[in-house]
């Protein structure tokens, strides 16, 4: 009886949750899809990635002590090759002794300052890149799994509310764009689904590797909305929802983008 | 401080032209931008770099501001014995980069 009136909750859950897609995975495509063949050749090369130089400078830091306990990374997780495999597919996750959902960034600056004593690195700053794009980089290929389930469900059903809200002067919401009108033009871009996927990535606008939770502001400054800070809890909820959004897309970081 | 990233074959065949890449990690600063206040960012990018191989120079180029940030070089070099080809590179404010890389001729 018990048996069977779980299987009758998980059906209404799945039904539930195939209902909340606004894209069905059947559909998903990574932003990669809709790059031009020059720059999906230098993301695969990696001899021509530029995101390649912050996973190598992540790879020196991961093993560099920091802070007063005089620890790296290394000296509790040892190898990221192996311990931190398929990791950062599952983030933004719930962490317990924080309370709150945190994104891969977020993660490691507070392993920084918990563990090792170390004053926090600010968003955006090589360093915190350079480790989350090493991190990141175990889990290539691997496909996205963020768990919504128990104390994440709040911070998700804030993400999607945000998502699917309209901001701004221009009035509009995320999904109009990228649920509604991927594939078409604007201007002289195509309209992308809004993968997280290949996050940190390295966009040639920016010159640079940048965050997610960069590249979120950026569309919101794309629609003259107000920008929630770095960091900011909204941020981090869009981004589970996105995780969520694109589950089962293979993680690509560094990516390229435009 | 990984300052570039060196692509260079495991062997290389005598007398062949073979690839070398790098990519050097650079902001490579154009002098036409301005920061959140106005005030203009000074220009500093990589504005020369040489290859050496056993100490002859064999590749060398000038950059200008009209280089994307990260330059990413690719060139062709010959050996005639296994050696060592070094790198070195200087921006507009002194700041000098090097690197190397071993080439084994077989």
């Amino acid at each position: 009886m018990r048996c069977a009136l779980a299987v009758v909750i998980a059906t209404l859950a799945a039904t539930a949750f195939a209902q909340e897609r606004t894209l069905p995975l059947s559909a998903l495509r990574s932003g990669t899809s809709f790059l031009g063949p020059d720059l999906r050749a230098m993301q695969d090369d990696e001899s021509a990635n530029p995101g390649l130089l912050w996973v190598s400078r992540g790879e020196q830091l991961w093993s560099a002590t920091a802070g007063a306990s005089g620890q790296s990374c290394a000296s509790c997780h040892g190898a990221a090759r192996a311990t931190m495999r398929g990791v950062a597919a599952r983030y933004p996750a719930y962490d317990k002794s924080a309370g709150s959902v945190l994104d891969l960034e977020a993660r490691i600056d507070r392993c920084r300052i918990q563990r090792q004593a170390a004053p926090a690195l600010s968003r955006e700053s090589d360093e915190l890149l350079a480790l989350t794009a090493y991190v990141a980089y175990q889990s290539r290929g691997l496909p996205l799994a963020a768990s919504i389930e128990g104390p994440a469900r709040e911070a998700f059903d804030r993400g999607r509310k945000f998502y699917t809200q309209r901001h701004g002067q221009m009035n509009l919401a995320c999904t109009q764009c990228h649920d509604e009108n991927w594939g078409k033009r604007l201007l002289v871009e195509t309209i992308s689904q809004g993968q997280p996927n290949a996050f940190p990535a390295y966009r040639l606008e920016w010159q640079s590797l940048g965050s997610l939770q960069r590249r979120i502001r950026a569309c919101l400054f794309g629609v003259r909305a107000q920008m929630p800070p770095p960091g900011a809890p909204e941020l981090t909820d869009v981004e589970l929802y996105l995780a969520w959004r694109a589950q089962g897309l293979p993680l690509e970081s560094p990516g390229v983008r435009r | 401080m990984a300052d570039a990233r060196i692509s260079v074959p495991a062997k290389v065949a005598r007398g062949e032209p073979f690839e070398v890449r790098i990519q050097i990690r650079h902001p490579m600063e154009t002098g036409y931008r301005t920061d959140d206040v106005g005030t203009s960012i000074p220009r500093n990018v990589v504005r020369s770099f040489t290859c050496r191989y056993n100490g002859e120079t064999v590749f060398a180029a000038r950059l200008s501001s009209g280089i994307a940030a990260n330059p990413y070089l690719r060139f062709f070099v010959t050996a005639r014995a296994s050696g060592e080809l070094t790198f070195e590179w200087i921006d507009d404010v002194g700041t000098r980069g090097s690197d190397r890389a071993v080439v084994a001729v077989g």
